[in-house]
């Protein structure tokens, strides 16, 4: 094999394994730039992208309520939290929090909880939304497929969940409007 | 075949120029088989019909179906009082894969008993889980297609499981689900892909069947045939014990299909899927209630002494994650964890006890799967929950393979093995030392 692949000058079999490199990088860069358009149609197409902003009326909405609504097709939980609940938030130390968050980096004004309501373990909706729910032993929202507790600030302090609760970006339109996203 | 007539022409004709008819000689006629399979033995082949049973059904049912979240249930429904026969068709396949796992868990826990994994089978051992994997990840796509509640709570806790992964988690779920949430380009890639995988599923078994006709069935004995006293052709003797086995266990399916054909279902899948409302309780399959249970058993502490270890970046999530993947993934590892040269579980006296205590906890996992976390299990004393049982069970499941089999094989002292095959058959048992191989063989 050697001997029909060496050139003249005996350079050949270094020649010819350069050649074989270089179409394989090449080949290879190839197969991998075909394949990305492949693997990236999977991930959200623009116009799931675009479904990015909803408003919501808060005037409607009693101290003590608790309303859901659908945001980039998950629940978005909005709880009119009353001044014991928000008390019990604030009180609770940072050191004994799974997910340490201070309840006034979760809450853009106290009165407003507003957080994404899909349990951080697998994904259920946690039950607490509606009156008579199982609320969990923090006053919160309680996970019923794996038993997570989450407490009056959306806060993680007892189950497999890893953290708390997330907050969306919203911002107050007006004292009694929102928008998420 | 009558010698020399037309249709041997014919045949000799294709074969010369596609050798379709030797190959089937070959794979069916001459394949040797060891003379003493048991019936246990049938479940490989009764694994190929449901398989063949799943893609013919699957098939008409996708000419009916609708993968759109708005009209998917109930083009499933329209199916169920419809379409013609829709009926029988979809309650063929949805029991189906029930009936597929059913033949496919005696198949492995045969393999299993026998030790069919060991040397020089581990290949072929490979192959089956691989083929296991893949039917895991079909029928879990299949079971999201009706878009009931369960198709859509399943779907959205099984594939949040990847979210646990470290930092590219979050980026891997949406790239999985095609948006923020299960949707409906998920439910339109799951169709693609459930589609698909039968087949992928077809193309391993043909590998595990080339890897079966190289290495040779095992047996019951687990001693290597010596010699053609010791086979018979597969056929027509295993075709005609594999056919009245297949008939068999085409009764007990159709006793399903017929008279309870959702069984095996949940009834919350008969309500559509809702995206804002999680039933109270998310049960898996049936089939996969183990597997649930031990993802469900990482308890909080746990993961405390792993981060001790230096595995800072996991928390109980992904600990439940990788516990689960390592219950099925210990299987390939299966052929040297088990230490032992004795193949037969026949043979080994303390195995034997193990391999039976190794069942029982398979089915108490299966069963803290399909209870709440918090339940107790006796009504009459609180202080026991299933979390707890899941727990013991899940780690009794590991210490199975990685601590009892490979001490075991070290320490077991087997009973002495036969000398073949054919022995007990052509000496009514007694042992008459090796010249029995010589014997010519005698139809059994």
């Amino acid at each position: 094999m050697a001997n029909s692949t060496t050139a003249p000058d005996g350079g050949g079999e270094t020649r010819r394994d350069f050649l074989l490199l270089a179409t394989t990088a090449a080949a290879g860069f190839g197969v991998a730039a075909v394949a990305w358009p492949f693997i990236d149609q999977m991930n959200p197409a623009a116009d799931t992208l675009a479904l990015g902003s909803i408003k919501v009326d808060l005037s409607k909405i009693a101290v003590g309520q608790r309303v859901s609504v659908k945001w980039r097709g998950a629940p978005v939980f909005i709880d009119h939290r009353t001044p014991a609940q928000i008390k019990a938030a604030e009180a609770v130390k940072l050191s004994e929090l799974k997910d340490p968050e201070p309840d006034k980096a979760r809450a853009k004004k106290p009165a407003w909880l507003v957080m994404v309501g899909v349990c951080t373990h697998l994904g259920c909706i946690p039950k607490g939304q509606k009156p008579g729910e199982r609320k969990g032993e923090f006053g919160g929202w309680f996970c019923p497929c794996h038993g997570s507790h989450y407490d009056t600030s959306g806060r993680i302090r007892k189950g497999p969940a890893p953290s708390n609760l997330p907050v969306p970006p919203y911002t107050f339109l007006t004292d009694t409007q929102i928008q998420i996203g | 075949m009558a010698n020399g007539g037309t249709g041997t022409k014919i045949v000799k004709w294709v074969d010369t120029r596609l050798p379709i008819f030797s190959f089937m000689d070959h794979a069916l006629r001459d394949y040797p088989t060891p003379r003493n399979l048991s019936y246990w033995w049938n479940f490989g082949s009764l694994a190929g019909v449901v398989l063949v049973v799943m893609i013919a059904t699957g098939i008409v049912l996708a000419m009916h179906y609708t993968p759109h979240t708005a009209m998917a249930f109930d083009s499933v429904e329209r199916i169920m009082r419809d379409v013609n026969y829709g009926w029988l068709i979809r309650y063929i396949h949805m029991n189906g894969g029930s009936m597929f796992f059913i033949v496919v868990y005696i198949h492995l826990f045969r393999g299993m008993y026998y030790g069919s994994y060991k040397n020089p089978r581990e290949l072929l051992w490979w192959l089956g889980v691989v083929i296991y994997l893949l039917m895991m990840a079909t029928a879990f796509m299949g079971y999201v297609l009706p878009w009931g509640q369960m198709s859509f709570w399943g779907a959205t806790v099984i594939t949040k499981l990847f979210s646990a992964l470290p930092w590219v988690g979050e980026a891997v779920t949406e790239w999985l689900w095609g948006g923020f949430s299960v949707d409906n380009p998920t439910l339109n890639r799951f169709f693609s892909l459930h589609y698909l995988f039968p087949f992928l599923i077809v193309g391993v078994v043909v590998f595990h069947l080339v890897a079966l006709h190289t290495s040779k069935s095992s047996n019951p004995l687990g001693i290597d045939p010596r010699g053609p006293q010791d086979t018979i052709p597969f056929h027509p003797y295993y075709t005609v014990k594999d056919n009245f086995g297949l008939g068999v266990f085409f009764i007990i399916y159709a006793v399903f299909v017929f008279f309870a054909p959702d069984f095996f279902g949940e009834p919350d899948n008969y309500i559509p899927a809702n995206p804002l409302s999680t039933p109270a309780h998310i049960v898996p399959e049936w089939y996969y209630l183990p597997f649930y249970a031990i993802l469900r058993a990482v308890p909080d502490n746990f993961v405390g002494l792993w981060a001790g270890l230096g595995y800072i970046i996991i928390n109980a999530k992904l600990a439940g994650v990788i516990t689960m993947a390592a219950s099925i993934l210990v299987l390939f590892a299966l052929p040297w964890l088990d230490t032992s040269k004795v193949r037969s579980g026949r043979f080994r006296p303390v195995f034997k006890w193990f391999f039976w205590i190794f069942l029982l906890d398979v089915a108490i996992l299966g069963v803290c799967g399909a209870h709440a976390p918090d339940e107790p299990v006796f009504s009459w004393f609180k202080g026991f929950e299933y979390l707890a049982l899941a727990q013991i069970t899940t780690a009794y499941y590991f210490a199975h393979f990685l601590i009892i089999l490979p001490i075991l094989g070290k320490i077991e002292k087997p009973l002495p093995l036969p000398t073949s095959i054919s022995e007990p058959v052509l000496k009514g048992g007694s042992s008459a030392g090796a010249s029995a191989t010589a014997q010519p063989m005698e139809k059994a």
